[in-house]
């Protein structure tokens, strides 16, 4: 426990992490914990007084539990076939050195940041209705096959990621090590490398469930009537149904369901952090050997191309493809206004790109302040568990519904002094909530692990503590800040669960068009919202390969 | 007035004692070395003289004044870090601006001193090097200049030779002190290595478990050892329990003679290598098998001879290699009252 430059033993530590915690803590307390808190109170609380039989009234519903089992078990099997088909190249990208490494890495990882409406689309003109293998002869295909594709699809990355990220920088003299005491190829990695990887894995699955079990838009689009998970359920209650009460239980009950996750991820990721002997990840990569290892390689490389680059182009043609051949006519038809929409469909890109700005400013001040004083050297145990609390409250939006927050917003802000109703405010606000814990997740390791002395040797050359942050911690960060932006930006240009619902009609956002349009009959509408996703997906490539030039291995646990 | 005085700094880590109750001067101009095992508070020590850490009981005092509640980046003391901690995002010429910049130098000033400082370390035009290319060496001269360049009224050494290897550390340490000597610094240091602490200080100051077990010239505490941790911990190994008569003492080697005017009494006794003198001849003496012999390194062209003898433990002998026996041979040893000190009974009982 020692304290750090300036902070004179602890009092003054602790004043200056409370300062900094407090910008945080009050946007969450009112742009996140009182909506929410508003629409819950409003489903549960009737007649002056509560109402918690409504919770037995919800749950022995047979259509809530049909509900509560879908969501359940398509987000178990979505984890299990995302591990399963990851892992060999989360091995292949972190251990292969070949030409076009980078590339396909940024490939990988292009689907984890595209909106989750965009995905539902590309599953849709792959598979669905109208689809190109229902053109070929195939039957459409929808519900839980779609949906568990399309969540391994978008959740690939994160394993890859999580778990080549570790594997990249296992010392491979451990495996050798085992393998001069006398074991074969196989009993050194069972024993060696496997028990290494398992929190990484860990981690990545319980990060993989975490997602699926609240998806929304891929579901919305590709459940059709029969299949819901809790989160589309929710908006059907309160959209279509007004139905309150059981709106509210239900995400009480996911609210609890994600505590729980986030819970487990957080021990994880703290034993992960302890995982020791890890070295440079530049220095393990090797040129495959052997026809095994090529083999290997060539067979990630095509499930790849399967899994994650055809639905893709798809999308793209299917936005291309018009009444008479292969054509603009989709994107030609979004600057125009017919009866339904209020605005012409192109004007949502304007509309996407100002809130994700805005967005993206607000996370990056907000998860700024969050990661720092995270960061501040610890100063007491209480202090030390304050810090806990706080780090695992940041996490919460993740989970939380974000169409219970978008609702919570309309039923919350609408009152002097918080009368934002109809303010444009509203929609980066609730955008910036899911993008704290990114720049959160992105910014603290980093920061984590500038070393304290380093620090203490500005201090004592005559930098005032403010000073100090300015001079070493923030060079140090700048890139890790880089890519903090970049996820804010991609995930608020894609948040669609609490938008659908504050986005004015006059000003939709990209994903809440999209929506409309699939929401509509009608080929030119079907064309329409290909053309917006496969705009929407460009964008999110773009930031995404921005990106892959300034981020490095360490930063992010995402 | 001392440059810095310690009076009494107590620091706890939990329910362990890291410094208990520490009293040091260091006048102006003085060289300071403190020697001690990994533990033993001496990086503490410094940390406290900082500001990186505020003691939890005693005074911290820097040209007369008291540093209590003084945040680090006021104390105008340098600290030179045992891993150097040098910035990584600047280059070699942005590290020795940075104290400069922070004391609000102007631009020239700074460009001037850099340079300067530069070229007293022995990296003349290095400012444009990015730190990450740097030797160790190098680096420690960089971490050097960076320190001396605001000139702080105190520099700090943390382990300042530790990671580098032994015949750089030993030119370094020279370089060191004629540096120090030449602009005057006030200089306070820490190290576990014995010899840098002796070429490098003027005074050294040996710490055990958070406390002075004894503070003197380099030959006096070479000389003298205060006490048997000490004496231990410079590498002795001749230590015994005796009881002194007159002009000689009573060990589990027989008699020894004893410096005169030695008080009568048990005590423990501290013979040195040089005072064991083996001889092939018989005589009068110990009789002693010879173990072991081994050449020290460096510039001595003595050996150093582990003597199995008829009664008590080992004995370490030193003797120059053309005398020396081989292992196996029967030798007599005698000792010389020169070398043997009588040593106090260590910090443990609060006599120093």
């Amino acid at each position: 426990m020692r304290s750090g430059p300036g902070t004179g033993g602890g009092a003054r530590g602790t004043a200056v992490r409370l300062a900094l915690m407090a910008v945080p803590a009050a946007f969450l307390a009112l742009f996140f914990a009182y909506p929410v808190a508003a629409i819950t109170a409003r489903g549960l609380y009737a007649d002056g007084r509560w109402h918690p039989e409504r919770f037995a009234e919800v749950l022995t519903d047979p259509g809530i539990g049909g509900v509560l089992w879908f969501t359940l078990w398509q987000a178990a099997a979505s984890t299990a076939l995302t591990v399963l088909s990851a892992l060999p190249g989360a091995y292949v990208l972190a251990r292969y050195d070949f030409p076009g490494r980078r590339v396909v890495r940024a490939i990988v990882t292009v689907p984890f940041v595209l909106p989750t409406v965009v995905v539902g689309s590309a599953f849709l003109g792959l598979l669905g209705r109208g689809g190109l293998f229902h053109e070929w002869g195939t039957p459409p295909v929808t519900g839980p096959v779609a949906i568990l594709l399309a969540h391994v699809f978008f959740n690939y990355a994160v394993v890859v990621r999580v778990v080549g990220g570790l594997w990249a920088q296992l010392d491979p003299r451990q495996e050798e090590a085992a393998r001069m005491l006398g074991a074969s190829r196989l009993a050194a990695w069972r024993t060696v490398t496997l028990p290494a990887l398992a929190p990484a894995v860990a981690a990545a699955a319980l990060t993989v469930f975490l997602f699926t079990f609240t998806s929304f838009g891929v579901v919305q689009i590709l459940g059709g009537p029969r299949y819901a998970t809790l989160e589309v359920e929710i908006y059907r209650q309160t959209a279509h149904l007004l139905d309150l009460p059981t709106a509210a239980v239900l995400t009480l009950v996911q609210f609890a369901a994600v505590a729980a996750l986030l819970a487990c991820h957080a021990r994880t990721v703290r034993r992960h952090r302890g995982t020791r002997g890890l070295v440079d990840a530049a220095g393990t990569a090797r040129r495959p050997r052997g026809a095994r290892q090529w083999a290997l390689l060539v067979a990630v490389l095509c499930q790849i191309v399967v899994l994650l680059v055809v639905p893709l182009a798809v999308l793209v043609e299917r936005s291309l493809h018009g009444p008479d051949g292969y054509g603009l006519t989709h994107y030609r038809a979004l600057a125009s206004t017919d009866g339904t929409f209020a605005v012409a469909p192109q004007e949502a890109i304007g509309n996407s790109l100002a809130y994700a700005a805005v967005a993206t400013c607000i996370a990056l001040v907000i998860g700024g302040l969050a990661a720092v004083a995270l960061t501040l050297p610890e100063s007491g145990r209480r202090v030390g568990r304050l810090v806990r609390g706080f780090d695992a409250l940041l996490m919460l939006p993740l989970g939380t519904s974000a169409v219970t927050v978008g609702f919570g917003f309309l039923i919350a802000l609408d009152e002097p002094p918080l009368d934002l109703r109809s303010s444009w405010i509203l929609v980066p606000l609730a955008q910036a909530l899911v993008g704290v814990p990114f720049v959160v997740r992105t910014l603290l390791p980093v920061l984590r692990a500038v070393d304290d002395r380093l620090r203490e040797a500005a201090a004592v050359l005559g930098a005032s503590p403010a000073r100090v942050w300015r001079e070493v911690d923030l060079p140090l960060a700048r890139r890790a800040l880089l890519v903090a932006a970049g996820f804010a930006f991609a995930v608020s240009l894609g948040e669609f669960g609490a938008t659908v619902f504050i986005a004015r009609a006059d000003a939709p956002t990209l994903p809440v068009a999209v929506a409309r349009l699939l929401g509509r009959a009608g080929e030119s509408n079907y064309g329409q919202a290909m053309a917006l996703s496969t705009i929407l997906m460009l964008v999110c490539a773009a930031v995404l390969l921005a990106l892959e030039n300034v981020r490095t291995d360490r930063s992010g646990e995402l | 007035m001392a440059a810095l005085r310690l009076e009494a700094v107590t620091v706890r880590f939990g329910d362990r004692t890291a410094l208990d109750a520490v009293d040091l001067d260091v006048a102006e101009h003085e060289i300071v070395c403190v020697l001690g095992p990994s533990g033993s508070g001496k990086s503490t020590l410094l940390r406290a003289v900082a500001g990186l850490r505020e003691p939890d009981a005693g005074r911290v005092w820097l040209d007369g004044r008291d540093q209590r509640g003084v945040a680090p980046h006021r104390r105008g003391v340098g600290l030179m870090f045992q891993d150097h901690q040098l910035f990584p995002t600047r280059d070699v010429g942005g590290n020795v601006a940075f104290g400069p910049r922070m004391h609000k130098a102007s631009r020239e000033e700074t460009e001037r001193r850099v340079a300067e400082l530069l070229d007293l370390v022995g990296l003349p035009g290095a400012q444009r090097r990015p730190v990450t290319a740097l030797s160790g060496g190098e680096q420690q001269r960089v971490a050097l200049a960076r320190a001396l360049a605001p000139r702080p009224r105190l520099l700090m050494l943390d382990e300042p030779l530790g990671q580098l290897d032994r015949s750089l550390r030993e030119r370094l340490v020279i370089e060191l002190r004629q540096l120090f000597r030449r602009l005057g610094t006030t200089v306070l240091a820490v190290t576990h290595d014995q010899g840098e602490a002796f070429a490098l200080a003027d005074r050294v100051v040996v710490m055990d478990r958070g406390r002075i077990a004894q503070t003197g010239s380099p030959v006096e505490v070479w000389r003298r050892p205060a006490s048997e941790f000490v004496a231990r911990f410079l590498g002795f190994a001749n230590i015994v329990p005796a009881t002194v008569r007159g002009n000689t003492a009573d060990t589990p080697w027989g008699e020894v003679p004893v410096p005169p005017g030695t008080p009568s009494g048990p005590c423990t006794l501290l013979i040195r290598p040089a005072g064991v003198r083996p001889a092939e001849a018989p005589g009068r003496g110990l009789p002693c098998t010879v173990t072991a012999r081994t050449l020290r390194g460096g510039g001595f062209s003595e050996l150093s001879l582990l003597l199995d003898p008829a009664d008590g433990p080992a004995l370490e002998a030193s003797c120059p290699l053309r005398e020396a026996p081989e292992p196996g041979t029967t030798v007599t040893v005698t000792f010389d009252a020169d070398d043997v000190v009588v040593l106090g009974r260590g910090t443990e009982d609060g006599v120093a």
